[in-house]
């Protein structure tokens, strides 16, 4: 019983990792891929606590403690420096109205 | 079915659960039409998922010692998860990385209209700076 239901969560984060390597791939701007990056972090994380869990030991526990610690300093790292260069591609008419955006360029 | 059993299954069941709001998280980011609805998605397992997870860890092994070692993991991605979806949130409105005809509500632009408003009317009369609420000469918006 428990065997399959292991087997179920495993098919589901192959198919979680491979919709989120789809949307980097694909990604119209980098926002897009940086969310992607950071859902297909999360799901490794997660993969690694499955492991865990499943084959019974406790060894992988600092490096979840260090991803969940440190995974944010890429997002935000990288989300400093989009704000001014990447225009919207795709179903977006708007123009940025934000005064500092305009003043710092 | 003894205790162990049903303690055995409770944890698989977590990581289902867990690995199901991964693939949810993974279906939004396909089929939802912009970065920020992507990141709607994209935040579910962040934490519930890791919840969920560290639960069937944790009624995996059975100790409180495994148990004092999962508490920093949820703590630090509870403290740093909301850090980047806000990082994130304000990175997709200023590069308009949105569909403004399916939002309802957009309250920043009015508070953005309003600041560059006054700020165009303190550069008019410097003086007159008396109308109140937030009229910073430099036009700073609190984002």
């Amino acid at each position: 019983m428990t065997s399959i239901l292991y087997i179920a969560a495993t098919i589901l984060f192959v198919g979680a990792g491979l919709l989120a390597l789809y949307r980097i791939v694909r990604g119209p701007s980098i926002l897009d891929r940086l969310i992607a990056s950071d859902v297909m972090l999360t799901t490794l994380m997660l993969v690694i606590g499955a492991d865990m869990a499943i084959n019974g030991h406790t060894r992988s526990i600092p490096v979840m403690l260090v991803l969940s610690a440190i995974a944010t300093f890429a997002t935000v790292s990288v989300t400093r420096y989009v704000s001014k260069q990447d225009r919207a591609i795709t179903g977006v008419e708007r123009q940025p109205q934000d005064p500092l955006a305009k003043g710092d360029s | 079915m003894t205790f162990d059993d049903v303690l055995d299954l409770l944890a698989a069941v977590g990581l289902l659960l867990g690995a199901f709001l991964s693939l949810a998280a993974g279906v939004g980011l396909v089929r939802f039409p912009d970065a920020l609805s992507r990141l709607h998605a994209a935040t579910k397992p962040q934490i519930l998922g890791l919840i969920f997870i560290v639960a069937a860890i944790a009624l995996m092994s059975r100790s409180w010692s495994t148990l004092l070692a999962l508490a920093p993991i949820l703590v630090f991605q509870m403290l740093t998860a909301p850090i980047s979806a806000h990082m994130v949130g304000r990175a997709g409105y200023r590069t308009g990385n949105f569909n403004a005809d399916i939002l309802h509500v957009d309250e920043l632009d009015e508070v953005i209209e309003r600041a560059t408003r006054d700020s165009a009317d303190g550069a008019a009369a410097p003086s007159g700076g008396a109308s109140g609420e937030r009229t910073d000469p430099s036009g700073a918006v609190p984002l």
